[in-house]
């Protein structure tokens, strides 16, 4: 009788693709990708303003694609224009009320504990960009307040030398600006914090080190995590 | 491990190793997207978004002749605020500056602007069949700078007894003008039908998307300004953060404006470099407050969090009890 051993399977190249693929598995596994449990910590209404400013961010950016895909000159002429333009405003300052609070808020969390840089960075980073993102907007307007705020606000660019290569006067540049490259750069951004946010989760209390960790708290509501899941990093 | 780096496993807010509670993160996004979506809703209807009519060179010369034509002269006889504003429209000004740190001028002259030029004689020169405009035009160009600003200045100082005549004409008593008056009337004429308007766009294509120089010469006059002002937006009204109309504005730039209300950036000739700088510092330590001593301490000193994490610090303290 002839036995026949299977063939070993060859060793597995190396490849980018490879590399790439288990090292975004490794830093975001499902379960921490869409966790379904939190830390008990997380229990006040802080922790709403960070999904809110997500949620006005995706009002925005839906009522200025419908914005974009009419053209900077429908919204003055039609009162669905004017509808979508309202959205696009209120977003836009919705945006940024819930954005100041989450980022006062985390600022008092003192947030970047714990190896979370690169979180705050990124938050803080998308903040400032937004700024210059509704302030293209502010002079796509195609009105006094574009004209008005044009004319003031190139003086500071101006003086800093941006001046030369963007200029708040010249309508297609900034329309150009406002609804692809900053949008680009405050999403990709955004993107890259929640994957932060996913990946390391959310800071611990002060002095959770000394006391709360090595005592469960004892919420009816909290549970403990099954032995499998306490390898992994948490989210 | 390199000496003096505490090892990761050393930090105890790297992972949470306490109780966790069930979470439902696209329920929780789902009803934050609807209740933000409802908010805007309510806001957009209660209360829809300005839209001031842009101004025109049309409607400025219309509605105020005098300006317009003492804008223009300044526009010819290189006095105005863009004639005289330096990089990146000319070379007549140095730019602002911060000691040695002239990054205006660095960057040169990107947007070229004669206003004597694009503002007033290209814009007559274009006329046709209009002889006196062209004898004028030429007998400008033709004089000695001296000349010139000697016509020039001469009409300046006579526009602060100018009358509004019929059809929104300027008259001024009569003097040694040169071909400066018809030159007005003329460039006048032409704004008052709106073809300033398209004469001034900086390109010649069909298609245009640059108003740098109509909102220039609308900004060196005083038409946008009273607006501005009617509607507190002017930069000591905090006008940086308002909107036209009661909406609220660009609120989250309350920290940029707040230094253009105090000295020494309200009186300085150089306020937008300086204020640039601030702000790009506090920018700058905004973004790297985590590595910043002191600054990153400031959450421990001031307990707001023992608010934040209130039902945690007392679930703790009950569990200590017990």
């Amino acid at each position: 009788m002839t036995i026949i051993s299977p063939k070993p399977a060859p060793p597995r190249r190396r490849s980018w693709t490879l590399a790439v693929r288990e090292r975004a598995v490794g830093a975001w596994p499902p379960e921490k990708l869409l966790a379904d449990e939190q830390p008990s910590y997380v229990s006040s209404w802080i922790y709403v303003f960070g999904v809110l400013s997500l949620a006005a961010l995706l009002v925005c950016i839906g009522s200025g694609l419908v914005l974009t895909l009419k053209g900077p000159a429908w919204w003055h002429d039609t009162g669905v224009g004017l509808f979508f333009n309202s959205l696009h405003l209120w977003s836009v300052e919705l945006f940024f009320f819930f954005l100041v609070i989450h980022l006062w808020g985390k600022f008092w969390m003192a947030a970047w504990r714990g190896g979370r840089v690169r979180t705050w960075v990124t938050g803080a980073l998308a903040f400032l960009v937004s700024i210059p993102t509704a302030l293209t907007g502010y002079v796509s307007q195609q009105n006094f307040d574009s004209q008005w705020i044009s004319t003031q606000a190139k003086d500071a660019m101006n003086s800093a030398g941006i001046g030369a290569f963007f200029n708040l006067m010249n309508f297609g540049q900034m329309y150009s600006y406002h609804i692809l490259v900053l949008p680009a750069v405050v999403i990709v951004l955004v993107i890259g914090h929640v994957l932060l946010v996913r990946k390391h989760g959310v800071v611990p209390p002060f002095e959770a080190g000394k006391k709360s960790q090595r005592r469960r708290p004892r919420q009816s509501r909290s549970k403990p995590r099954p032995e499998s899941a306490r390898d992994a990093p948490r989210a | 491990m390199r000496r003096g780096r505490r090892p990761l496993s050393a930090d105890p807010y790297r992972e949470w190793k306490g109780g966790y509670r069930s979470y439902d993160l696209i329920k929780e996004f789902s009803i934050a997207f609807g209740v933000v979506l409802a908010i805007t809703l309510v806001l957009t209807i209660l209360f829809s978004s300005p839209d001031e009519k842009p101004t025109t060179i049309k409607q400025w010369s219309r509605s105020d002749p005098v300006d317009f034509v003492t804008t223009a002269v300044s526009e010819l006889d290189g006095t105005s605020g863009t004639a005289t504003y330096g990089p990146p429209y000319n070379h007549n000004g140095p730019g602002q500056h911060m000691w040695f740190i002239r990054p205006q001028k660095w960057l040169g002259v990107s947007h070229p602007i004669d206003t004597a030029r694009d503002y007033v004689l290209a814009p007559l020169s274009s006329i046709n069949r209009q002889p006196a405009v062209h004898s004028a035009v030429s007998t400008y160009e033709h004089a000695s700078s001296k000349q010139q600003a000697a016509w020039t200045t001469a009409y300046s100082n006579a526009l602060g007894k100018a009358k509004v005549g019929p059809g929104d004409s300027v008259t001024i008593p009569s003097g040694s003008y040169g071909p400066v008056p018809i030159m007005m009337s003329s460039l006048l004429g032409i704004a008052q039908t709106g073809g300033l308007d398209g004469a001034l766009l900086t390109s010649k294509q069909f298609y245009q998307t640059d108003y740098t120089k109509p909102l220039l010469f609308m900004a060196d006059g005083s038409v946008l300004a009273n607006r501005a002002q009617a509607e507190h937006l002017l930069g000591d009204q905090w006008g940086m953060m308002n909107e036209t109309g009661s909406f609220p504005g660009q609120s989250w730039l309350w920290l940029y404006t707040f230094w253009y209300q105090i000295k020494p950036f309200s009186t300085s000739a150089n306020a937008d470099i300086l204020v640039m700088t601030i702000m790009g510092a506090l920018s700058l330590a905004f973004i790297l407050v985590p590595l910043i001593p002191g600054v990153r301490d400031i959450p421990r000193w001031i307990p707001v969090y023992k608010l934040i994490w209130r039902d945690h610090y007392r679930e703790l303290a009950r569990a200590g009890r017990t």
